[in-house]
């Protein structure tokens, strides 16, 4: 990357080629590296900037909080973009989602199964999701089978779906939630506590363990090349060093005094006079986010259906000449957009205890941002879910550092979108050199 | 898999009857009748847009044909999709090679077919496996196996269209001028291969318009010009000459069975 060689004369190829072996070695993508970096400088700058504020427990869990709901879409966009398409109407479907889903349990499932039911919040979650799939799947198979660009029928989607989200209670605000459902918005009823934070980390690293090693064993069993053994260890302890670190920050982060008070008076536990130290741990939407985070990794990588959708980005005629259901494939791709966007409604209106018509407003830049920042090419054919979810991230600590350091608003935005454009710029230049 | 029948040595592998198929009012293809043995190569010529990549699309269920019927092992059948031409046996590698350019070998091999686990995910490694196998016989030095096909040279590309041909165990195989993108030694390699499949029973439709390859490898030649069939004849029976004069002016020879595209003489 920093070979200023100038046009014509050739890199220093042994220098790269023992850094592109090492890398070669450890299989890791160094696009994710690159960004990991970029996170790393604008975490540390905005905490030398704000004087030590930023990486704190308390800023870190709220930065995840945060990024959930966005996190959530970009998943589903970067399929999306990978078949060559776009969505624009993310945000208005979250917005419409939540709107029912608001009503859902404010108004009308307490008539029929009492108020606060221990069942509301699945069912109001399951109707988020069939309401998103459900919108997802029409706007799907209008591009899929009647062959309507996805830019016309998504933005006439944002048009329609956000005006739609006002019908829905003619614009007032519904408020507020169960209290149940409030937990997959964050706050304190949304926080795990301490010890299921240890014993989901310590899952965390059992499964990155296993998973290594079931790969590993398979490799060898055909006889391919795998990993050496130094880099197979180095990639597993920093993969379970990442999780034990979040774990270790969400249990850094206290609830407040009088919270904890409350729960120590509940549990009959004497209140000592210097206070009690009870931590948040992991933040219940951060859970969901890397839920999903793995489970469409899983699904575009591992499953037939993300095959496809690959290849579809790759050649859209080559697939269909090798016999895969493009058409399907695609409306597909749309629904499970759909359905993302009923998740994220979900932690979204429960973050915010209320729903409303403006819900989501302008998520759909954000959540392509969040993809295109994370490399995925808007040509189609590559994208990878846990760049779009660092991207996402990364957007989200720009925000909320420059709100800490006082920045205003319409400058936020400007600097937002000059990023967008230098990440771009970045990777297209990064891809012609790999080439 | 059940769909694919033995083949029967007294009835054509395949055979097209009166195909046609129009595009917007032009007829692509009229009334074209064709048939292919086990074991036989049998060369379709003509010019640019003679309609060859037309009809052999209509076989390979890219298109479907407006009228006429395709009989797999002398039995009526119907190919709405690739997909179907497929489970007949039928395996095309197309002159654009078709491949997924963001895709390894392997995915593109097994695209459509995947082998999965047990737990119904994809089985990279067991592709990887059979892929390598494949392409053992076909290109032994290729070891790109991780790379995306975009990067691999033409020969390497047109190697791994053909595994993915051959991999499936076909019993009708097309080849649209497999040799376009190919240097003279990779065109022998890719001659040396139809032999091989040839001499396992496999019948091959060879589209070119090089006239000293098909003459080399085929056993007939069939001649198509204006969407129309001009003749079929045995190679032994016709001279390149003779060929060229169906191909460029539609003058069928004494040696050849006249289409209803031969120029009346």
């Amino acid at each position: 990357m920093s070979t200023s060689a100038g046009g014509a004369t050739p890199l220093p190829r042994d220098a790269a080629v023992a850094r592109g072996a090492t890398l070669r070695a450890l299989e890791v993508d160094p696009r994710l590296l690159g960004m990991l970096g970029a996170l790393a400088v604008i975490w540390v700058g905005f905490d030398l900037l704000s004087g030590g504020a930023f990486l704190t427990p308390r800023n870190l869990w709220n930065l995840s909080v945060q990024t959930a709901s966005i996190g959530v879409m970009a998943c589903g966009m970067v399929l999306v973009i990978v078949t060559r398409n776009i969505d624009l109407s993310v945000g208005a479907i979250l917005g419409v989602t939540g709107m029912l889903i608001g009503v859902l349990q404010a108004q009308i499932l307490p008539g029929v199964l009492g108020l606060e039911h221990p069942a509301t919040w699945l069912v109001a979650v399951a109707a988020a999701i069939a309401v998103g799939g459900a919108i997802g799947l029409f706007q799907g198979a209008l591009i899929a089978y009647l062959a309507i660009p996805s830019f016309i029928v998504t933005l006439g989607g944002l048009l329609v779906w956000r005006g739609a989200a006002w019908w829905v209670t003619q614009g007032q605000t519904v408020a507020p939630m169960d209290g149940r459902f409030r937990a997959l918005g964050g706050g304190i009823e949304g926080a795990i506590g301490a010890n299921a934070t240890w014993i989901i980390a310590g899952l965390g690293c059992a499964a990155i363990l296993a998973l290594m090693w079931i790969t590993r064993r398979r490799r060898i069993r055909y006889g391919f090349p795998a990993r050496p053994a130094w880099a197979e260890a180095l990639v597993a302890a920093l993969a379970c060093g990442a999780v034990l670190g979040a774990a270790v920050i969400a249990n850094a982060y206290p609830l407040p005094m009088g919270i904890a008070r409350r729960m120590a008076e509940a549990q009959g536990i004497a209140w000592p006079p210097g206070g009690l130290f009870i931590p948040h741990g992991f933040a219940i939407p951060l859970l969901v986010a890397i839920g999903v985070g793995i489970a469409m990794t899983l699904l575009a990588t591992r499953s037939r259906f993300g095959r496809y959708v690959f290849a579809i980005g790759g050649n859209p005629e080559a697939a269909e000449l090798s016999g895969v259901n493009t058409r399907r494939t695609l409306m597909l791709v749309f629904g499970l957009m759909g359905a993302l966007c009923g998740i994220a409604a979900c932690i979204a209106t429960a973050r915010l205890n209320a729903a409303t018509n403006a819900a989501g407003s302008l998520d759909e830049l954000y959540v392509i941002a969040a993809a295109v920042i994370g490399g995925t090419s808007l040509a189609g054919g590559a994208g990878t879910i846990a760049g779009a979810m660092l991207g996402a991230l990364v957007m989200q600590s720009l925000q909320s550092g420059m709100v800490l350091l006082g920045v205003d608003a319409p400058l936020q935005n400007i600097v937002v979108g000059l990023v967008l454009v230098a990440a771009v710029w970045v990777d297209t230049v990064y891809r012609r050199r790999i080439r | 898999m059940s769909a694919r029948l033995a083949p029967d040595p007294a009835v054509p592998l395949v055979e097209m009857r009166d195909i046609s198929l129009s595009f917007g009012g032009i007829k692509a293809v009229d009334g074209v009748s064709l048939d292919l043995w086990p074991g036989e190569v049998v060369g379709l010529l003509g010019h640019n847009g003679a309609g060859k990549s037309t009809l052999i699309k209509v076989l390979s269920g890219a298109y479907r044909a407006d009228a006429g019927e395709i009989l797999v092992n002398g039995k009526p059948t119907i190919i709405a999709s690739p997909r179907d031409a497929k489970t007949y046996g039928i395996e095309t590698i197309y002159q654009t090679l078709a491949l997924a350019d963001n895709l390894d070998a392997a995915a593109n091999v097994f695209l459509g077919r995947e082998i999965l686990t047990r737990w119904g995910t994809l089985d990279d490694a067991a592709m990887e496996n059979a892929t390598r196998k494949v392409m053992a016989r076909l290109n032994p030095h290729f070891r790109r196996f991780k790379e995306p096909v975009r990067a691999l040279s033409g020969g390497q590309r047109q190697s791994v269209a053909i595994a993915r041909a051959i991999e499936f165990d076909a019993k009708i195989l097309i080849m649209d001028e497999p040799t376009a993108a190919l240097g003279p030694a990779e065109t022998r390699q890719v001659g040396d291969l139809v032999k091989q499949l040839k001499a396992q029973g496999i019948g091959i439709f060879l589209i070119s318009h090089d006239i000293h390859d098909v003459f080399d490898l085929a056993d007939r030649i069939s001649v198509m010009k204006n969407g129309r069939l001009v003749g079929t004849a045995r190679t032994s029976d016709v001279t390149k000459d003779e060929a060229l004069g169906m191909i460029i002016l539609g003058k069928c020879p004494p040696g050849a069975i006249p289409g209803p595209g031969a120029m009346q003489a």
